[in-house]
């Protein structure tokens, strides 16, 4: 989230597009009842089904799943004809007026420099035309035939209410209706904020789908503000943490990227990574990577880590792909070329597509450690489950553990949630048994490979041998001493230019900024830098108060960056400096320094006739409308059909599914079509159920104990099925038989002038826990992936359905 | 510690002032040795007795503050045992109130299906039996030892030093703590680990 849960109360609209928030974020979403209630605020919702979200709408729209870029590109097509556009923002804050290179083009569904051989693009032209000085051209009036808001409305002008109606199946009234509630907060006094989760990101656009919604919201000068922003809403109570501190593929911690192959040396890692400004003037901060980059490698290796040794650069694994997601781990498992597997609270076997791969390449592992508070079906794959979970234990290799793990009201630490805010936590009581901490567990792997390594050599220990391990008690190391390595602090003496001492050795950083590139200081999160320094721990302060009651509440926890609450606030003041709503300012130009009840997101002195963008971490510092060559399909989001539509593409019917998608050779055969399969499946989650975990908590067994469809009225008519009845439901991949709720909250949609249903599935059913067994729906979707995020396409696939007979007991 | 373990905590408050309440409506009516046996026979509130310690739904990352009653006073020899969770007043975000999730986190703390001892499933067996940690963790050990000496690749193709572990893989917790989340970063990347994920995208 850009803004803060409570500051969805100074909204003047809320788009909940792409989640269901009443649902399944019931207590974030009371904030949107505060708007409505107290700001007069218009709730829209747009949706495949009448949530209970939709349920407290002031508008509904139906939305056929997988078609929001078309809705959305619709959208800005309107704001433009329309003029409802922040016009001063868009010229200052975006890169709207930025001129893009000649070669730049678009057709029949492909952007310039595609090749089909390779299946892949040049992504060379998706780029600005550069002056002599190595900046960026610009069009001030917004006239020049190659500036991004020409570009842009040229791509979006074939999104005609007609064609958003003719490819959503949303009525062309609903959708303008839509457009005229979003077009009324292009007043800079007024906010939409966009709410939105898994629903815009399970798709093979799912990047996207976002960046559609984002573009929206700075045509309407709606980032940056009180009351706007981009809400991604998020799913698990730590997933902000994990990714911040870099627990993927090609991440480190702080957002800094695993060197690439290419890159045999820091020189070369670093020259597409400190990037310069790409416009006069702009703070470019990411100009300080190497300060994050050297200090958290003294972070990691201390003594080891030296400037001759390019700070232990080759200590770092380097990647030959752009990254080892989860499909592409499956894939590979599956193939036999992963033998080991550890599964640290994590549940792959209900999570991720296709069941059916998923359990035969578990198979195929030589060992899997599963560490969990919970039994999980994955550690039980090998397990014969008759229908829900086939299988023949004698024929199964694979030798797998399963470690009893501490939950969250067994440990002291902190957590990161949806709106930036790190919370720390205390330990209420032991754990059952012989649990162990997650942290207890990972040393003790650690230190019996160290202990290897040492006696008996092997493949390149020196990472091994050389990382950082002072703590006081290295079996398991506290939560405190571990925070406050990722707060970081000074190795030596750090003086300021005029030679005054900052920091003495050994102490926290204040923050950030102290950071050094020369070894000085060690920083384990340059991010969190500030959550626990000289004053103590930031994440466990508990004052709530919160002036002018605006919802920042800036000294509850401690929000990263440098505990600003609302991201690239300084887009809250016009370009003078003067708050766009002055009744909700979040910082001002004051004559001499930014100041305000937010922590300026801006160099504090910078001058507002300096021409420093708002968007400081860009190298033009400006918000891109144009993407550049930074999404793998294209600058602009273009309607692509998921990889299993009911229907062709209506714009270009040859390049249908997005040719970017994420897609394995060996799972094209897994693809059903429309005439056996010609219904639109979706998933999702209910309100009583997180997951597959709360299938293992009594209360809420029995609130929803066993696993169901949810099929419209008019088709379980046509095909016989009524409320309660046993179905089977199928795809391509497998099937599912359990009950059918008959639903008035799905309805049939008119998709280029045929009707088209979508079925819905929660997803919460498997072999273990205290309710009823099911088959889980990723019995069903199927192993496609979003091409940058490459996220499983959960919301819209192919499935059939039929009356089936009542499973023998 | 601000927010930690409570000093002045709302329960004793909740206690005090119940315990007043008691004497002083009792003795007001007047009901002699009937009043006492009534004033015996009301139980103490059930969280009178417990530890009140701050903190955060498991579930989703609205993050709502919770508090949770446990048996005991900490002492040394008390065996805590967590016997209540509801919202936190005080949060700024939840405010006190909890979803059907949230307001049944203590079924989840307790459920039957918490494991409890390491376990190992040996190839083509049909069961798990139970195990040390230090038999789980020398054998884990040892198996991972074996693949990544056998499998890492230390130079590419064109003689550049990429170590890289691709032979095993990794899905870290998102429930888990940031502290632990960085341990788990170090170790996994020290190693050499690529194949390396979280729940984001699920």
């Amino acid at each position: 989230m850009t803004n803060t849960w409570q500051d969805i109360k100074n909204a003047n609209v809320v788009l909940v597009m792409g989640g269901n928030a009443a649902e399944a974020h019931p207590c974030g979403f009371k904030w949107v009842v505060e708007a409505k209630q107290h700001n007069h605020a218009k709730l829209v919702v747009v949706d495949p089904r009448f949530t209970r979200t939709a349920s407290v709408a002031d508008y509904y729209a139906p939305i056929r799943p997988g078609t929001d870029i078309a809705f959305l590109n619709g959208v800005m097509r309107y704001l433009i004809e329309k003029g409802a556009i922040q016009h001063e923002y868009v010229a200052s804050f975006t890169n709207a007026s930025l001129i893009v290179k000649e070669g730049y083009g678009f057709q029949d569904g492909l952007f310039s420099g595609f090749s089909p051989e390779k299946h892949d693009y040049d992504r060379s032209s998706w780029d600005y035309e550069l002056d002599d000085d190595g900046f960026a051209k610009a069009d001030a009036t917004l006239q020049h035939p190659r500036c991004v808001y020409s570009l842009l409305k040229q791509h979006v002008d074939r999104y005609t209410p007609e064609t958003v109606a003719k490819i959503c199946g949303t009525p062309q009234d609903k959708f303008l209706g839509v457009c005229e509630l979003i077009a009324t907060t292009a007043a800079p006094d007024k906010a939409l904020t966009s709410m939105y989760a898994l629903g815009w990101t399970q798709h093979s656009v799912g990047s996207q789908n976002i960046r559609a919604m984002a573009m929206i919201q700075l045509l309407l000068g709606n980032i940056g503000v009180a009351g706007g922003g981009m809400n991604a809403l998020r799913g698990h109570s730590n997933i902000q943490g994990l990714t911040d501190i870099g627990l993927l593929s090609n991440l480190m911690p702080g957002y800094l990227t695993l060197p690439k192959d290419a890159e045999s040396d820091l020189g070369a890692y670093m020259k597409t990574r400190g990037f310069k400004p790409l416009r006069p003037g702009q703070t470019s901060y990411w100009q300080n990577y190497r300060k994050f980059f050297v200090s958290l490698q003294k972070s990691l290796y201390g003594g080891a880590a030296t400037a001759d040794n390019d700070w232990a650069y080759d200590y770092l694994p380097k990647l030959d792909v752009p990254g080892y997601d989860i499909l592409r781990a499956f894939d590979m498992m599956y193939a036999g070329k992963i033998n080991g597997y550890i599964c640290q609270g994590f549940n792959p076997l209900q999570s991720f597509p296709n069941k059916k791969k998923i359990r035969a390449a578990l198979g195929k592992l030589k060992f899997l450690v599963v560490m969990d508070p919970l039994d999980t079906e994955t550690s039980r794959f090998w397990e014969n489950h008759g229908e829900k979970n086939p299988a023949d234990p004698s024929k199964i290799a694979t030798e797998v553990f399963v470690l009893p793990t501490t939950c969250f009201a067994e440990e002291d630490g902190s957590l990161t949630n949806s709106s930036r805010w790190l919370q720390w936590h205390w330990k209420a009581a032991d754990a059952p048994g012989e649990a162990r901490s997650d942290i207890a567990i990972m040393s003790g792997i650690f230190r019996r490979m160290k202990a290897m390594y040492q006696k008996d050599g092997g493949a390149f220990p020196d990472p091994i041998l050389n990382l950082s391990w002072a703590y006081t008690n290295p079996t398991e190391p506290g939560p405190d001493e571990l925070a406050k390595e990722i707060n970081g602090r000074a190795l030596v003496e750090v003086k300021d230019p005029n030679g005054a001492v900052l920091l003495r050795a050994g102490q926290q950083l204040l923050n950030f900024s102290q950071l050094r590139d020369d070894g000085a200081t060690a920083c384990g999160c340059w991010i969190y830098s500030g959550c626990w320094n000289e004053a103590g721990n930031n994440m466990a302060r508990r004052d709530a108060t919160d002036p002018r009651e605006q919802g920042l509440a800036p000294n509850w926890a401690f929000s990263w960056p440098l505990n600003r609450r609302i991201m690239y606030n300084r887009a809250s003041a016009d370009p003078s400096g003067k708050p766009w709503n002055p009744d909700k300012p979040l910082i001002a130009w004051n004559g001499s320094v930014w100041t305000g009840i937010d922590v300026p997101d801006f160099v504090p002195t910078s001058k507002p006739d300096a021409n420093n963008g708002p968007f400081i971490m860009l190298a033009e510092g400006m918000a891109r409308l144009f993407a550049r060559d930074q999404m793998v399909e294209g600058p602009f989001p273009e309607h692509y059909e998921p990889l299993e539509s009911p229907v062709p593409n209506l714009l270009h019917p040859k390049t249908s599914a997005n040719p970017m998608a994420r897609v394995f050779p060996g799972d094209r055969a897994d693809f059903g079509a429309a005439d056996k399969f010609p219904y639109v499946g979706t998933t999702y989650r209910l309100t009583e159920h997180f997951h597959f975990w709360t299938k293992h908590a009594k209360i809420n067994s029995i609130l929803q104990p066993e696993e169901f469809i949810e099929i419209g009225a008019a088709l379980a008519n046509e095909k016989g099925i009524g409320q309660g009845d046993w179905v089977k439901l199928s795809s391509n991949r497998g099937f599912v038989v359990c009950k059918a709720y008959v639903t008035r909250r799905l309805k049939p949609m008119l998709v280029d002038g045929k009707p088209v249903h979508t079925i819905g599935m929660p997803i919460h059913w498997g072999f273990t826990g205290s309710a009823r067994p099911g088959f889980g729906a990723n019995v069903l979707t199927p192993f496609v992936g979003d091409a940058n995020a490459q996220t499983p396409e959960f919301k819209a696939f192919l499935v059939n359905v039929e009356k089936a007979a009542p499973p023998v007991a | 510690m601000p927010g930690g373990p409570m000093e002045l905590d709302r329960r004793s408050f909740v206690r005090l002032s119940g315990a007043a309440m008691a004497a002083s409506s009792i003795g007001a009516l007047g009901f002699g040795a009937a009043g006492e046996a009534l004033a015996a026979s009301v139980r103490p509130f059930k969280l009178a007795r417990t530890t009140e310690t701050r903190n955060t739904c498991t579930y989703c990352a609205v993050a709502c503050g919770i508090l949770i009653y446990s048996t005991g006073d900490r002492s040394k020899n008390a065996k805590a045992s967590i016997i209540h969770i509801e919202g936190d007043p005080d949060h700024p975000v939840n405010r006190g109130t909890l979803c059907p999730k949230g307001a049944a986190l203590l079924d989840v703390v307790h459920a039957p299906t918490r494991v409890q001892y390491p376990m190992v499933r040996a190839p083509g067996s049909n069961e798990f039996k139970r195990v040390s940690w230090d038999h789980a963790l020398d054998r884990i050990a040892k198996l991972m030892k074996e693949d990544r000496d056998q499998n890492f690749i230390a130079k590419n193709a064109t003689g550049t030093a990429v170590n890289r572990w691709t032979s095993t893989g990794m899905l870290a917790a998102s429930a888990t703590s940031n502290e632990t989340a960085f341990l788990t970063w170090k170790v996994a990347r020290a190693f050499g680990m690529v194949v390396f994920d979280n729940q984001a995208r699920v």
